[in-house]
This record gives C-alpha cells, structure tokens and sequence, in this order.
C-alpha cells in the first residue's frame, strides 16, 4: 500500500493560536507541504512577521528569523547574500508588508533579491485588534474605520502586488486564495512556483494569498470564505499578475 | 617594517572592519560619514564580503540584524539622525542577542541639525538608544590609528559578548587624516552555534527577541544583566595622565579628549598639577578610576569637557558620587571648546 499522505515533516504536529477559520494556520502547513516536497528543509530559513504570525517559528520545525514588523524582506535580503545556497522566504501579512514595511518590500523587489515572499492579505490587522489594513476594502468596518473605510478620508485598498509586478526585477507575482480546496491547490502551486524560482536562481517571487479573518471581519467561518470569494477577490483579482 | 599610509578616520575604521572579519556591510548615505560605505563599496567585493547601500537606515540596520544571525561579521555605520532612525534594529539585535558593530560618526543635533562635529549622542549610544532595557558596548577613539585598533576590538567584544557595540566618533575624526601602520589584526572565531544555517544534522532553531509567555522576558532581562554586569566589570577602558599628583582633572572623550591630552602636557610643563582622564570604553564607563580616586585622594576637582551641552557629566557626578565638585564646560551645535576657553574655565577653579 503506498502512503499518499502524512503530516508534513516541517510541520509540529501541535496546535496553533489561531482563531477558529483563521487562513494562517492553512497557508503555514502549504508552506511545510511544499519545503517538505522540494526536499528543502535543511536548507530553508523562514522569516516571521511581528502581526498574527509572529511565532509562525513555534510552528514550522526548521530554521527561522525574528524580523521587526515590517523589515522582513532586509533581513531575508542579508541572510540570503550571507547564505546564499539557503532558501530565504518571508511571511508577511498585509500591514508588515505593504504599510510599515513597504520600503522594504519595494527596494528588496526593485533590487531583485532572489527570494521568496509569501504575502498574506487578510484587509485588516488582526494581532492588533482589527484596525484598518493597507488592503482593507471601501465600506468595510474595522476598529479604526467604524463607518467604514472611506476613499476619501482613507485612500484605496493597497494593490502591492500589482505595484510590485511593475518592477523590471521582480519575476514573479500571483495572487491565490484560500476560500476553497480548488484554491487551495492553486495557492500550494503558487508557493511551490515561488520557492522553485529562488532554487533556479530566478529571482523575487511573490505570493499574495487572500486569507479569511473571521475575528475581524465579523463572520462566522464559512461566511468569511464566502467574502473572500465574493467581495475581496471583486477588489484583488486572483490569477498571475507577472 | 609595516608602510604607513595617510588615511582619514572613516576610512580607518572601515578598513579596521574588513582587517577585523568583516564580511556584511550595509548603509546609507548621510555626511560626515559618507567615506565608509565608499571605502566598503570597494573593499568588500575584493574579500569576498557584501556590500549594500541600503534603501534606508532601517533597512540597513536590519540587513545587518540578518547577517549576523546568519553568522557574518556585519556592520552598519551612520551619522547623529541616522543613527536615531536606526534605533529600532540595534533595539532588536540586543535583543535576539547578535553580534554588530555600528559607528555614529556624529554631527550636531538635535533635528537635521548640521554637518559639524558634536558629541551630543552620548546618551543614545550609552543608554538604551532604542525601546527596552539593554546596553551597547561604546569606544570612542581620539585618533585615526585608535579609531583602527577600536574599530577591531568592537568586533571582538561584540561576537564575545553577543550585543551591539557602537564606534561613537564626531565629525573631525571621521574626516581628519592621520598616518596609519595597517597592522594585521589577529581575529578570534568565536563559536556560533546559534547561527542561522539550515537544519542540517541539527534541531531547527530561531534567532528572535520575542518572550510572550508569562515569566520568560524577565527571566531573558535578567540574564542581560548579569552579561551587562560582567561587561561594566571587566571591558572598562580609559587612558590617564599624570593623576598621581594632580589637584584639577579634566574628563573629555574622542576629539576633545585630543584637545584636552595635548593642553594638559602644556600646562604640566608650566608646572600646573593637572591630570586627565580620557574615557576609551563609555559604556562601561570606567567609573573604576574614579573610585579608586575618591577613596584615595582629597581636595581633587574635576572639570568635564564635551561638545555637547553635558551628557558624559552625568557619569562622572554619578560615578563621583558627590565626592568631589564636578564642573563643566560644553559647546554644542559644531562648537568645539577651545584651548583657550578651557584655560580660562580652569583659572575659575581654583
């Protein structure tokens, strides 16, 4: 009989701290699923955001870094020129990535770091409490934006990765989704393109995977993924952006 | 015999770097400390080191954060408003407990001040600049071959003691040229077993400043201090002169430190009983000598000289304990106190 599916080897087998429906605790085993399957586990160095996944190390068993919130991408950007036969990725979520720390993020893309970065964009800040997000949509309520985020006093949802896809340097950015297991497949297929590039010394990578916060976003679960599917993927199309 | 070479301060210290092991450095342009990136921009490729100029000083800072936990010899340099924005990574690298060198080549303040020399970031460099309760090991060097043999030792200390330690210099050392001997430095590889490498034939580990359950950050702070207290006891450094039998001390660091060394050879050969005590380590402040000072002697004054308004005159008074009287005489803003004005201040003492 052959064995067709186990708990990933770079996964502890323990249970997280994330809310019930949260994305996170789905997009840190595809990461495992997908560093176990490339056969990279040994070579891998995560860095961890400072937002929900702060301790994503707590759960991923292999080598990873602390970054301040924001500087995911200039600590990955030196480990990775120190290491330069390790695979450096970073974990960021929407306000790591594309509000305190996106200096970084551009100038590490503009510089064509060969790394790979997984984005998770779930439009607000959840470790926080559920303030406004760079992302967070037009109308939607968080504790910062309690009738709604408006255009005109808040500016537009945040499209990074779109921006990011307009640099030279940059070699791949996708845009994936976990709000079904069709999705989810294609998110797994992201992240293992992503990681693919870096080993085949392709260059800057990013996945943008949207990820459901119940919490915040003040829906039961499976109403949260249906949000996703129906109203944020309206405002950040998923599919290959580069 | 060893060639000399006409070097400026900056450039001495980023060759003492790349002497000392040093293979990472990352930074951004601010003056008067813009000849070390220049000077690293060349010299890295050639020993195989990196070289980044940085999209910013957090950037930079925190690319050296990354180097040193993936186990490089790493550096970051930077002037006075630089060095505030870099707060937030030296905060972070004390914390993760890594290693990294960092000078302040420092410039007049506060704001974007001006490109002079001042010496008004003592207490960001030998507080805790940043959030959070930690130290940096400070040597501030009065001279081009000392800001060289410093620039070393910092790399020693730091991989010894697993913490930042800052290069505090002002603007007449960084730019000042002086004959240099290149000696080779002899470098001492400090095990890193908790370098970030891959999880090759070992448990995966992390490198990170993060305690949230109940109990382990202070238990974390509790063992920095006991390092801190190990450091303040054994790294303390000055240079004095002709304390034996002087009734007037001065205390002055780095380039006033110049200033005050050579007046005070003057002034002894008038026969003054004058003395000096130059801090090299600022943190440790080397309050020993002091002690030692104010359990043996009586009747002695002290006179504190800073390019800055007082901020090393804490230290003495705190050190000196009310002992003896402690006065003081500054200049901020690019004024640098001269012979003259130290003269005079002296003739008020006694």
């Amino acid at each position: 009989m052959n064995k067709i599916y186990s708990h990933p080897r770079s996964l502890r087998d323990i249970s997280t701290h994330y809310c019930p429906g949260c994305g996170h605790g789905l997009a840190h085993r595809l990461v495992a699923e997908v560093v176990d399957e490339l056969d990279i586990r040994e070579r891998v160095i995560g860095i961890a955001p400072v937002g929900c996944a702060v301790v994503a190390y707590d759960y991923w068993d292999f080598d990873c870094c602390e970054a301040a919130h924001g500087r995911a991408l200039a600590v990955a950007t030196a480990i990775k020129k120190v290491r330069p036969d390790n695979i450096i990725f970073t974990y960021q979520g929407d306000g790591d990535l594309a509000a305190i720390g996106t200096n970084e993020t551009i100038h590490a893309a503009n510089r064509g770091e060969n790394l790979t970065v997984i984005f998770v964009n779930n439009a607000v800040y959840g470790m926080t409490g559920g303030q406004m997000a760079p992302t967070t949509l037009i109308g939607q309520k968080t504790a910062t934006t309690l009738d709604g985020r408006r255009p005109d006093l808040h500016g537009y949802p945040l499209k990074i990765s779109e921006m990011l896809a307009q640099l030279p340097a940059v070699k791949s950015v996708q845009r994936v989704s976990l709000h079904s297991p069709q999705e989810i497949f294609k998110t797994k297929a992201a992240i293992k393109a992503a990681f693919q590039n870096q080993i085949n010394g392709a260059g800057f990578s990013l996945v943008e995977i949207l990820s459901s916060c119940p919490t915040y976003w003040g829906l039961n679960p499976k109403a949260a993924l249906d949000w996703i599917k129906d109203v944020m993927a309206k405002e950040f199309p998923l599919g290959k952006i580069k | 015999m060893p060639k000399k070479i006409l070097i400026s301060g900056n450039e001495a210290i980023a060759e003492a770097a790349v002497q000392a092991g040093c293979r990472f450095y990352a930074g951004y342009p601010i003056t008067p400390q813009n000849e070390i990136p220049a000077y690293m921009a060349q010299r890295m490729p050639q020993v195989a080191g990196v070289f980044i100029q940085a999209e910013s000083e957090l950037a930079a800072v925190n690319m050296v954060f990354g180097a040193s936990a993936a186990g490089a010899r790493a550096m970051t340099s930077s002037s006075s408003p630089g060095m505030s924005l870099k707060q937030e990574g030296i905060s972070y690298i004390a914390g993760a407990e890594l290693p990294a060198v960092i000078v302040n080549i420092m410039r007049g303040g506060p704001g974007l001040g001006n490109i002079a020399p001042a010496q008004s970031d003592y207490f960001q460099a030998t507080r805790s600049g940043g959030h959070g309760d930690y130290r940096c090991i400070v040597l501030a060097p009065y001279s081009v071959p000392e800001a060289y043999t410093l620039t070393a030792l910092a790399f020693d200390l730091a991989d010894k003691y697993r913490l930042p330690a800052i290069i505090l210099g002002d603007g007449i050392l960084g730019q000042m040229m002086e004959p240099l001997e290149v000696k080779r430095i002899k470098i001492k590889n400090y095990p890193k077993p908790w370098a970030l490498t891959g999880c090759k034939n070992r448990k995966a580990q992390v490198v990170k400043s993060f305690y949230l359950k109940e109990g382990t950050l202070e238990k974390f702070n509790l063992g920095l201090q006991q390092k801190y207290r190990r450091i303040h006891e054994k790294e303390q450094r000055c240079e004095t002169l002709f304390l034996d039998d002087a009734r007037i001390i001065l205390v002055a660091y780095g380039t006033m430190a110049r200033i005050a060394k050579s007046l005070v050879i003057d002034l002894r050969r008038q026969g003054q009983k004058i003395g000096l005590i130059r801090p090299v380590s600022l943190w440790p402040f080397p309050d020993k000598i002091f002690q030692s000072l104010s359990r043996s002697r009586k009747n002695l004054r002290f006179l504190v000289i800073e390019m800055s308004y007082g901020q090393m005159l804490e230290d003495v008074r705190l050190t000196l304990d009310g002992k003896f009287p402690v006065a003081f005489l500054g200049r901020g803003g690019g004024g640098v106190p001269t012979e003259k004005e130290i003269i005079n201040k002296i003739k008020k003492l006694k």
